[in-house]
Order: C-alpha cells, then structure tokens, then sequence
C-alpha cells in the first residue's frame, strides 16, 4: 500500500472532507496516476484518509492510503500531484507502509485563540488547563456525558503571541476516544467562559503512535 | 483572504462556495490588468459553477491580456447574514476584493426568478441598484444570457444588455469600456458608443409609453438609439473559444461533469419552447474538434462522466461516430458518457448498448403532452408508438426506472387531454410489463408535470397562462386518473410559474415589483426556502399592477410587446403564423424537413443553417 503525506492549508482547509475525497481523486486522475477501484455494484477509486479533519483546521500531517494500478516512481508523485491540485493541498511524500492508522495514538496541535477587547490570556489559560480534572459535557449521537479530558492531554503549552493572540500548542489524544482542538475551546467556553477566545484557529502539526513516535 | 471573512466562514454552511482557490482558476497580476470584471451568477456556487456559459466567458475574456474576469455568486442566508453583520462587501472569490471597486460587473440572467438576487447582490457589494443612481462609469453593470431576451422588467437596474451569445460581444463591450476610462468619458458617452455595437441594448436610452389599458403603447427613444436590437451568435463554432481548462470546484455542485457542447439551436421548433427559437440559427461543432476537446476537458479535470450538451442531441449529425469515438477513449478509463435531450423518437438502440456500458442512470423522456392531438398543437413531434418503442428497447436493455415530463395548461388542453397523460403512461406500463428483461427488480414510473409558461419569442407569447386554481384541478384530474402503484406522480408548484409567467413577459413597470420584493427580503427566489408567493402578491399591489396582467391576459394579435426591441432571429410574423398552425393542429416538419423561413438565417453572413 502506498501512503501520501500532504498538506492542506489555507483556503483549502475549508474544503471538507467528503469533497477532499472527491478532490483528490480528481487530482490524481489529472496527474495520469491509475488508482485501483474497488470492486463491486459502483466501483470507485480506494482511497483511505487516516483521521478525517474537521472543516477549518489546517493540517500540515494529513495520511491517505492509496494503490495504483500501475507502479510508478514514489519519489516522482508528489511532484506530479502538485502541478495539478488546487491551491493549498501540497504532496510532501509518498512511501510504502504497511502500518495501520489505527496505531496512531497522539497528535500535535496549534490553536490560536483571538480575543477581541482581552490581552494576554495566556496565564491564565495554563492556570485552567493545569487542573488535576477538567470535566466537560461530551455530546455524542445518542447521549450527553460527563469526560475529563486531562487524560486527554499529554502536554499543553500556552504562549502570547500577541495582544489578544494566544497561542496553545498542544499533543491530544487523536482517537478511541480523541480530542479536537475544538475541545479545548468548547471546555473554556463551558468550565471558563471569561476565557473563551472570539474566534479560535487550529492546526494540526504532527501525529503520533502510543509510544511518541513519529507515526509514517 | 482576510481575518473577518476567516471568522464568517467558519460559521456558515459549505464555506467551501466561498473561497475560491480551485483548480484552474486565474489569477492574473493585478499590475497586468487594466479591466476587471466580476462575472456574477445571481444563484448558488453550485448552480452558476454548473452553467456552461459562466465557463465559457469566464475563459474567452480571461485569454484578452489586460483583463481580468472573475467570479462571484449569491451567497446564501447564512453567509449574507453574517457578511452584512461583519461588513464585508461582497467579493469575487479569485482576488477577494470587492466587486464594487471593479471596472465591470457582468450577470448571467438565465431565468427570471434570480432578478431579485441580481438587486440583492449589488446592494452587498455597496453598488446602488438602479441604473440612474449610479453616476460613474464604473463599475459599468451589464447583463446578458436567456432571458434578457425580453429585458424589460431589468431595464431600471441593468445599464447594458448584451444580446445573444457573449464570446465576442462582451469582450468588445469591455474594449470600449477600457477605452472610455482612457479617454475619461462619461457614463453616458460610454452608453451612447456601446449602442453602436450591434447586439448592445441601452435601455436607458427608450421610454416605453402606456396606453389607457395598460399595454404598451409605444417606445421613445434618444437619437442614435438603434429600433431594434437583433442578438450577436458565433457564426462558425469551431473558431470562438472553447472551454477546455475549465474551473474544477472543490465542492460538490449540481452537474459535476464535462459539459461538452456540440451544437447551438434546435431544428425542431416546439412551440412551447423559447430557447429553440431564441438561439436560432441552428450551428453545430465539427466531431474531430469535438473529440479533441473532449479529450482535452476531461485530462484537465479529472472528471469521470462527460455529458453531451445541446437543446436536442439527437439531432446531432455525428453523433454516432462522437459517440464511438468518445467511448473508445471513455471505456478504458472508466468514464462514463450521459446523453440528455435524446428524442424518444430517434433513440438509437446501438448508442444505448454502448453507452450502458460503463454505468446505466435512470432514462427521462418528456412527450410533454399526453394526446397525439396536443402533441400535434405544440409541435412535439412524438408519437406514442415512437415512445414505447424507446420504452421497449430501454426495458430490454435493463433499464429500471423512466422518467416522464409533461406540461399541464398548454393552450387548447382539455380534460381528455390530461387524463390522456395517465393513459400514456398506463402504455409505458404496459410495455415495461411485455418487454422487461429483468421483471424481478420491479419499475418505477415517474410523471412529472409543471405549468406551462408562455413566453416571450415563442408562438404562445400572445397566449393566456392557466390560473393557479385551474392548474390544481387538472393536477387533481390527473392523479385521480393515475391508479398504478408503479406509476409515481410529482407535480410542480403552480405559484412560482405564475409569478415567473409574469416576469418572462413584463414590461418595464415590473422593475418596480421586483424592487419592492427585493426590498421585503427577497432574493434566490427560485428556492422554496426563499420564495414567498405572499410578498410578490403584495409587491404586485404595492407598485398598482398584478400578475395576472402578464401572466393570464391574452394579448391582441396586433398588441405590441415589451421584448418588440429585441431581435432574436425569428420573426415575429413567423411566430404569428406557427401560432395559427398551432390552433389547426398542424405539425410544422423540421427545419432539415424543410426551411420554414422563420428568419434566422439572416443572421447568418458566410454560411447557411446547419451547416
């Protein structure tokens, strides 16, 4: 199987991630790449993304899993993919890899976090983030429960950036259960609403398996 | 893109619409550029990505150096809401400036439930409405597409009309516009230039004159201003632009496939139908170029469906050896061809198999009336033994699920008549039940009626529209008289067509009604979320007029009509005529059958009609 690393940034961190199936595939059709389809009543194109990324965040470690029909030089796709995608997706690399998402355990994340009429937030925001337990309402489909997501949190780190800018960078617990950069905004804005930003923009750096190893 | 719109859109549904950044778009370097134009489509992102002209002038005016045409859609109420709470005008999603500050704003007119947006769209992007309040020459604020053929009730807002088709006519109106900011001129010097070029309406420059009853009685006009304006077509296809590098969205839209356009016209002369007079004469593709460019659309876009487009495909001469030459390119890398507006009278039986192939949809035909004698009024020339034959041959190949279109309220239509439409597709039944090859997954029969709408530069522009109330009985009629489960039945909502009636042929007092409606919140009228039958009713009375006026008033032989300035080919004698042909029931073979001098040759200089 082969694996594709790429970057999806500015405005294409709004494409969501139905249309990036959608959009990818395209791409490679586009490069001339051959990607072998399912079989079945509708064949389409096997492609698998690790991790499906909300609508908004940017992403600079996104996986998806493809095969092509035919072999071509790993080292030459990225390039190839590039001339044809829209602005703000980017190829970085394409490797063989037989290791499954599932093992991805952690992920490296950045919130900016804008306040409108605050500055210099971030003492406090470490102060809340610091608590032996932060408990929070967690919607799911069928329920509402209470979750502390300090197990969540491997590390979290707060910085001003500016007046009115804060900075988290942060490593999260990526699934089974996960947790979204959204998260930690939603705890503010439910354990903390003095501390809730106005508007909060996120990105996801890098990601990891169980053991903090770089997950390829 | 800046922080504020950053913040909007993460808040509104689908902010993919309104980004831009897609594959194929253009970006030109502003210091290069000394016209910008702003391409606004008065709907959706995914409604105006999928109409073919928006890609096709969007290209040809991109490839004049020195211009750049961008393109910008009707946000939706979301995103208009939370634009007008943080400030921001409206932009076009290439740059992302506002497209107040352009040379040029363009709309596509298509169909006249999206007028309101047109206001709505200048009022966002801080441009005053009408014409008169707008004192500068720029941004100029012009308009072309279906139906400015009658564009009387845009006249007030619209400072330009370009008539017919855009590749070369728009390009030469943003020549003269580049020179008039050169040269420094006025607005009105600019308009008074532009209206000599042919194809140009400056409605600015005609008074329309009322008589006691309400119709119009007479057109003033400045000096200079041409009589009548007659639409500007490409004469030879093969040499205008042809849109191969196409903008490919990042979102879904509604036609998310090559378009490939293979003619322009329709030899076949529906009387019910204004594009197949409007966009006379009939001019087709070569099938080489066609191929070439097929070939070339589908690498750029990665597409994996490729449609044909025309008013009727079928009537394509080569379509067989397009076709096949497509499929062989198409089959081994598992791209599908669809191939809408077939005639059920000339389905092929071969074309089917092949094109089956690769993936089978659903099969839609539209007799559009249900009696041979109504079929004959319209000139619909379907028989019912033509239909169930393309019926028979889709159940043999497979074909599961039929679709079947007709139109209730044509002129002359009786109770016989609708109840006839069951019976017709009681036929269908029938036929799937005789000649079905898998029975075991069962059928599903589909009619759909909508109603008719007469309009303008067609033979039933003088005819009466049935009222809304009429309409529901023959509804009523028609679903009593369906009795089988297999048979589905959809009808259309009646109040949009009237109100669509009345603006297809309104005259320039309906501006104001449009206006009133925008003003009460009105806009993407053609949604149900948006329409409000209650605030055009209130618009109409407000402004002293009524749809009905336009929709249901039957117009005198001699009556002049708003859209009289407007010279679209086909003369308005011909249409007289096909009328009182209408009346008797008589068919009027095809233009191939026979040339019927319906006038649109004369637009033609170097060639004949489909040629």
């Amino acid at each position: 199987m082969s694996r594709l690393l790429f970057r999806k940034t500015g405005r294409a961190k709004f494409i969501s991630h139905l249309d990036l199936m959608r959009t990818m595939q395209r791409i490679f059709i586009r490069a001339g790449l051959k990607v072998r389809h399912t079989e079945g009543f509708n064949p389409h194109p096997y492609m698998n993304f690790a991790l499906p990324l909300s609508v908004g965040t940017e992403s600079e470690c996104e996986l998806m899993d493809f095969e092509l029909t035919e072999a071509a030089d790993p080292d030459a796709i990225p390039a190839l993919l590039n001339r044809v995608s829209p602005e703000g997706i980017e190829a970085l690399k394409v490797y063989d890899s037989a290791r499954k998402f599932k093992e991805i355990k952690w992920l490296d994340i950045e919130a900016r976090l804008f306040y409108d009429n605050k500055t210099r937030e971030a003492e406090r925001l470490r102060e809340f983030f610091a608590a032996p337990a932060i408990v929070m309402e967690k919607k799911t489909k069928r329920s509402v429960s209470d979750t502390d997501i300090v197990p969540l949190i491997s590390a979290l780190q707060v910085t001003d950036l500016t007046d009115g800018l804060a900075l988290i960078s942060a490593r999260l617990a990526a699934q089974d259960p996960g947790l979204s950069p959204a998260q930690l905004i939603s705890a503010l804005e439910q354990r903390a609403p003095e501390l809730a930003p106005d508007h909060a923009a996120f990105r996801r750096i890098e990601v990891y398996d169980k053991d903090m190893v770089l997950f390829r | 893109m800046t922080p504020e719109l950053e913040r909007i859109l993460l808040k509104v549904q689908k902010p993919a619409r309104y980004t831009g950044g897609e594959y194929n778009e253009v970006i030109k370097d502003k210091q290069d550029v000394d016209i910008r134009m702003a391409f606004c489509f008065p709907d959706t992102y995914e409604i105006g990505m999928s109409n073919l002209g928006l890609q096709i002038l969007y290209g040809a005016i991109n490839e004049e150096p020195g211009m750049w045409c961008e393109r910008c859609f009707a946000p939706w109420g979301d995103m208009e809401q939370e634009m007008r709470a943080a400030g921001i005008p409206l932009y076009a999603l290439e740059s992302g400036d506002p497209i107040g500050e352009f040379d040029a704003i363009g709309f596509s007119l298509g169909y006249e439930m999206a007028f309101t947006s047109v206001l709505n769209m200048l009022d966002l992007a801080g441009v005053p409405v009408r014409s008169a309040d707008r004192h500068q020459l720029t941004p100029l604020v012009f308009a072309g597409g279906t139906s400015c053929i009658n564009p009387e009730p845009m006249a007030d807002f619209i400072d330009l009309f370009v008539l017919g088709e855009g590749e070369e006519l728009d390009i030469q109106v943003l020549k003269l516009l580049r020179e008039a900011k050169r040269e420094g001129w006025s607005k009105k010097d600019f308009l008074r230039r532009a209206m000599e070029i042919p194809g140009v309406y400056v409605p600015g420059a005609y008074t329309p004159v009322y008589g006691e009853d309400g119709t119009l009685a007479a057109v003033e006009r400045e000096a200079g201003a041409p009589e009548r304006v007659t639409k500007r077509i490409i004469e030879d296809l093969d040499t205008a632009y042809f849109p191969t590098k196409c903008v490919i969205p990042s979102t879904e839209i509604v036609h998310d496939r090559v378009v490939l356009e293979v003619m322009r016209g329709c030899v076949r002369g529906c009387r019910f139908c204004q594009a197949g007079f409007a966009y006379r004469p009939v001019r087709r593709h070569g099938t080489e170029f066609l191929l070439e460019k097929a070939r070339a659309a589908l690498e750029n876009s990665g597409y994996e469906e490729i449609t044909l487009s025309s008013l009727s495909t079928s009537d394509f001469k080569g379509l067989p050896q397009l076709a096949d030459g497509l499929l062989s390119w198409c089959e081994p890398r598992k791209i599908s061809l669809s191939l809408p507006s077939l005639r059920a009278d000339n389905f092929s039986m071969s074309l089917m198999e092949r094109v089956q192939k690769v993936r089978k949809s659903g099969l839609t035909f539209a007799p559009e009336a249900g009696s041979q004698r109504l079929r004959d009024v319209i000139n619909k020339n379907v028989t019912e033994e033509a239909l169930l034959n393309s019926c028979r041959i889709a159940f043999e190949g497979g074909w599961n699920t039929l679709k079947l279109y007709f139109m209730l309220g044509l002129p002359t239509e009786t109770d016989e008549d609708v109840v006839a439409i069951a019976r017709l597709a009681e036929q269908v039944l029938h036929t799937w039940r005789q000649y079905a090859s898998n029975k075991s997954r069962g059928v599903k029969i589909t009619v759909s009626t909508s109603m008719f709408v007469p309009k303008p530069h067609t033979p039933f522009q003088w005819e009466s529209q049935v009222d809304v109330e009429e309409y529901l009985r023959r509804v009523r009629l028609l679903r009593e008289s369906i009795t089988s489960r297999s048979i589905v039945y959809n009808w259309h909502e009646p109040h949009v067509s009237l109100i669509e009636a009345a603006l297809s042929r309104g005259d320039r007092r309906v501006g104001g009604v449009i206006e009133e409606v925008w003003k009460n919140g009105g806009r993407l009228d053609s949604w149900t979320d948006y329409f409000s039958m209650d605030r055009w009713l209130e618009a109409f009375a407000e402004c002293g007029l009524s749809p009905e006026f336009y929709a249901l008033r039957r117009r005198g032989n001699d009556e002049l009509f708003p859209w009289d300035v407007i010279d679209v080919g086909v003369t308005k004698k011909y249409l007289a005529r096909e009328r009182e042909e209408a009346y008797a029931g008589r068919v009027t073979p095809d233009c191939r059958v026979k040339c019927m001098g319906c006038g649109a040759n004369r637009l033609l200089e170097r060639r004949s009609c489909d040629e």
